[in-house]
């Protein structure tokens, strides 16, 4: 969760404890549902419904080290203190030793992302180390990877490449998993969705840890893609926005079928440089220093349709590399964060407000 | 103008990978000449590199299991490309278990180095992992530029101390000034200097040995009446020295270097099969 966002929000409910977080532009959104049944005791109190938010970092810091955790706590008890503002988490540790730690929280509303599972058209599902092997393959300062429904049933895993960056000189990177790799494949063929890999690896690497299979359900580019985990006691839920790009979709060469990613070795005709290397020898012109760099031109189409319409939501002068925040479609939240109240805790900081403009 | 290859062997593929991870610290972009027996990396010596220039050398034979090239022209049969060799070296980081390796060059929507990898997976069919790796196709009429250079007239050639030794020496000295003078002489004796305002520090070796020229060809052999103890020597940016030595991930059967003094100094780091020449020019 502390790969999302800076708050924490907690909700007890009837069916469990649910930890939830947001990212800043509201791009991603995630929630651990824990079932009563996990915990030794789970018991609600007054008023009820109680939903508040503390610092990540404050709430991690108590769990700093894992390790000496496993070895030294024999209990952990959380509870809420609605009267004096605080979220008391007490470490019963080993020699009769207690840790206690009082957390200022926030009251606040609901935090909730819009989203539907069952009106998603394509599902897959597979254990978290094959998907976690998948992205091993991306670097990781990669931003945005596109999934992809391939021919023959194959999975793709492509590293986006935005058209800040120039297409020609980014080294693109793409990953084909069987469909039998899967535990379960029910997907539109020639679909695909582009998301962040950084909250995606952050849900892997949960996955891994607690062996669970990872479900990812996806609609058309737009609309967020879920992915899930499910176990007895615990229900997890990524949501990510995803790119709105149908046009760059179109010419996606899994869409068409592309025969030429078909990763068999097959003879590809079009690895034959030499008309290319003849063309670029009478466009150059003498006089030209000379440097090995060499300008290349595409001879083919170009890539990118200059008269898209998400031209209008690309940042003017845009750093190569900035996440492209304002392309993807903020999630839809239920309902408004109200921007502090009557019930702030007078010691505590206000971060940063939460307002309809933010997106 | 085709390129094929393919590895197989683990080893011969943690090998290359191993030389391209070294060529890759050294240079942004270089480049890749393909003949039909051998592989090279190399760096000209441009403004804009501040003056360094490598050329490394691999027999295409040590390393791929298959290699097939057809270059510009029948005469001319050999591909000259412009890459950034990191992009080579992660593409083949994540190669380490891989059932094979192939190389081809395409030309989809401009010219790239496709590097195709078969992993192993627990299903039927292997899993694959492709990278695009764009490339620069050079043209003939600039392939004068990339001649192998030749050694130079040098004073003295000895042989380095071990490099892990040379490393940690040079990695100490770089926070405390930019650049080193390095000095030897053809008794096997060698300093490393750096001065500033505040300190100076000299690291000596001995007992290094001196490499038999030979003097058939006449000039590489420093004059035969030399001075034994007469240090021959060149300042150069200690951060392109550094850059070398961080770079060797494995200890070279051979290393030398050839000191003109004032003017350059030329590592030759050699292994079985793969040899790596590094020029550094001495500062005014």
């Amino acid at each position: 969760l502390s790969r999302i966002g800076d708050e924490l929000y907690l909700e007890p409910t009837d069916s469990g404890l649910s930890l939830r977080s947001v990212n800043s532009s509201r791009s991603a959104f995630a929630s651990f549902l824990f079932a009563p049944l996990f915990f030794q005791l789970y018991q609600l109190g007054e008023p009820q419904p109680f939903r508040c938010k503390v610092l990540m970092k404050s709430f991690l810091g108590v769990f700093r080290s894992l390790p000496s955790l496993e070895k030294t706590v024999g209990k952990c008890l959380i509870l809420l203190k609605p009267s004096a503002n605080r979220l008391v988490l007490q470490l019963h540790c080993k020699y009769g030793v207690t840790k206690t730690h009082n957390l200022a929280f926030q009251e606040c509303e609901r935090l909730q992302a819009v989203f539907d599972i069952q009106h998603c058209a394509s599902s897959l599902c597979a254990p978290a180390r094959v998907l976690a092997e998948a992205v091993v393959h991306f670097p990781q300062t990669l931003a945005e990877v596109t999934l992809g429904a391939g021919p023959g049933g194959k999975i793709s895993l492509r590293n986006y490449v935005e058209d800040e960056m120039e297409p020609k000189k980014t080294m693109v990177t793409e990953l084909w998993l069987a469909e039998d790799e899967f535990q379960r494949v029910a997907v539109t063929p020639g679909s695909s969705i582009t998301f962040c890999l950084k909250e995606f690896r952050g849900l892997l690497t949960f996955a891994e840890a607690s062996n669970l299979p990872l479900t990812i359900h996806y609609d058309v580019p737009g609309r967020p893609v879920v992915f899930t985990l499910d176990d007895a006691v615990l229900e997890v839920h990524l949501v990510l926005a995803t790119l709105l790009d149908p046009k760059r979709d179109l010419q996606c060469p899994t869409a068409n079928g592309g025969v030429s990613h078909l990763p068999l070795p097959s003879d590809d005709l079009t690895d034959d440089l030499e008309s290319y290397m003849i063309a670029m020898e009478t466009e150059e012109e003498p006089g030209v220093p000379p440097s090995p760099t060499f300008p290349l031109q595409t001879q083919g189409p170009t890539q990118s349709d200059p008269e898209e319409e998400e031209e209008e939501e690309e940042e003017e002068g845009a750093v190569p590399g900035t996440p492209p925040h304002k392309k993807f479609r903020s999630l839809f939240f239920g309902s408004v964060l109200t921007p502090g109240g009557p019930s702030l805790a007078p010691t505590q900081e206000v971060l940063a407000e939460d307002s309809d403009n933010d997106c | 103008m085709r390129f094929r290859a393919k590895i197989v062997d683990l080893a011969c593929l943690n090998h290359f990978s191993r030389v391209v991870n070294t060529i890759a610290r050294l240079a942004k972009t270089c480049t890749l000449r393909l003949t039909i027996s051998k592989l090279y990396f190399i760096l000209s010596d441009k403004v804009a590199n501040g003056g360094v220039s490598m050329w490394c050398e691999l027999c295409q034979g040590n390393f791929f299991d298959e290699f097939q090239m057809e270059g510009v022209a029948t005469e001319h049969n050999e591909i000259y490309l412009e890459l950034v060799p990191e992009n080579l070296s992660r593409a083949l980081k994540t190669a380490q278990s891989a059932k094979a390796v192939k190389m081809k060059l395409t030309n989809k929507h401009c010219p790239c180095l496709r590097v195709a990898v078969e992993l192993p997976s627990l299903s039927s069919s292997s899993r694959i992992v492709t990278h695009d790796i764009p490339v620069g196709v050079i043209p003939r009429r600039l392939w004068n530029d990339f001649r192998e250079p030749s050694v130079p007239d040098f004073d003295v050639s000895i042989y380095l101390p071990v490099l892990k030794t040379m490393k940690s020496v040079v990695e100490r000295m770089k926070n405390l000034s930019n650049s080193i003078v390095i000095e030897a002489n053809l008794n096997g004796e060698m300093n490393l200097k750096i001065e500033t305002d505040l300190v100076s520090v000299t690291t000596h070796f001995k007992d290094l040995g001196n490499p038999p020229w030979a003097s058939e060809d006449g000039c590489p052999s420093s004059a035969p009446d030399r001075d034994l103890e007469s240090m021959a020597e060149a300042r150069i940016d200690i951060k392109k020295l550094q850059q070398l030595l961080a770079g060797q991930q494995v200890n070279p059967t051979k290393a030398l270097c050839n000191i003109v003094s004032k003017r350059i100094v030329h590592f030759i780091l050699l292994h079985e099969d793969v040899s790596l020449q590094y020029f550094i020019p001495a500062l005014a």
